[in-house]
């Protein structure tokens, strides 16, 4: 996938980005660099990042996802991961990767709810 | 007894093979009927292995065998690399210690997601991991 073909979308004073494809090695230092560049752009308050699509997350996949999270929250902006399907959270919990120390919430408007309202 | 149904061989050379060998796994154990947790749990082994081969011995392979045993259906995965083997088995198997770029649970997180799991590791010489997982009665 080529830089900056993640569509980042604005909602309220958040950013909403949907993983749809599979966030091999090759795109996701891209992924997390375009999600940076936003929030630094936008002075977004919250970052959600929508996972319901992403049927396999190993465990490289939840490290970029964690990793991204603590990125955004060193510029001063919290991610809530929303959409983890059911079979994704038996694995990883199973493999022992808990994503402990990031947020995550059922659904888009469960994740908004979590945000901070700037 | 086990009777293996099909056969699938698939190389491991370039980043993308992992992607490959995990929708060709994921395919094959919905076919097989198994359900989505136990289909994510073998395709999230499968790819923690293919990336292990790729990530320590740069090339290897991965064979792809469809089971049955009467009742039940399966899948078996078996990765083989020439890499440098797994000097500290014992370690590597624990979980938490990695040598590559990630979490260090590809070994034992992938052992935690099968019915079955074998290795036999060389120094110098290579490892060969083998998995199985089973559809539930």
């Amino acid at each position: 996938m080529a830089r900056g073909s993640i569509p980042i979308l604005r909602v309220a004073n958040n950013l909403l980005v949907t993983v749809q494809t599979e966030l091999h090695d090759a795109i996701a230092e891209a992924f997390q660099e375009d999600l940076l560049a936003a929030i630094e752009k936008t002075g977004a308050a919250g970052l959600l990042i929508d996972v319901t699509g992403i049927e396999i997350v190993d465990s490289y996949v939840a490290r970029v996802l964690a990793d991204t999270a603590k990125m955004a929250r060193l510029m001063g902006t919290e991610t809530v991961i929303v959409g983890i399907r059911p079979e994704v959270a038996a694995t990883l919990v199973r493999m022992g990767y808990t994503m402990s120390g990031v947020r995550t919430a059922l659904n888009v408007d469960e994740g908004l709810a979590l945000l901070p309202r700037r | 007894m086990v009777q293996v149904l099909s056969r699938h061989e698939l190389a491991i050379e370039r980043e993308d093979d992992v992607v490959i060998v995990r929708r060709k796994v994921r395919t094959l154990a919905h076919d097989r009927g198994l359900d989505s947790f136990a289909t994510a749990g073998i395709t999230t082994a499968a790819s923690e292995l293919a990336r292990n081969v790729f990530a320590h011995a740069r090339r290897g392979s991965a064979a792809i065998e469809e089971l049955t045993d009467g009742p039940r259906n399966g899948l078996r995965l078996t990765f083989r690399d020439d890499g440098p083997g797994i000097a500290d088995l014992e370690r590597a198997l624990a979980g938490g210690y990695s040598t590559a770029r990630s979490l260090g649970l590809g070994l034992s997180g992938s052992r935690r997601l099968v019915d079955e799991f074998q290795i036999e590791s060389v120094v110098g010489r290579g490892t060969v991991v083998v998995v199985t997982k089973w559809t539930r009665f």
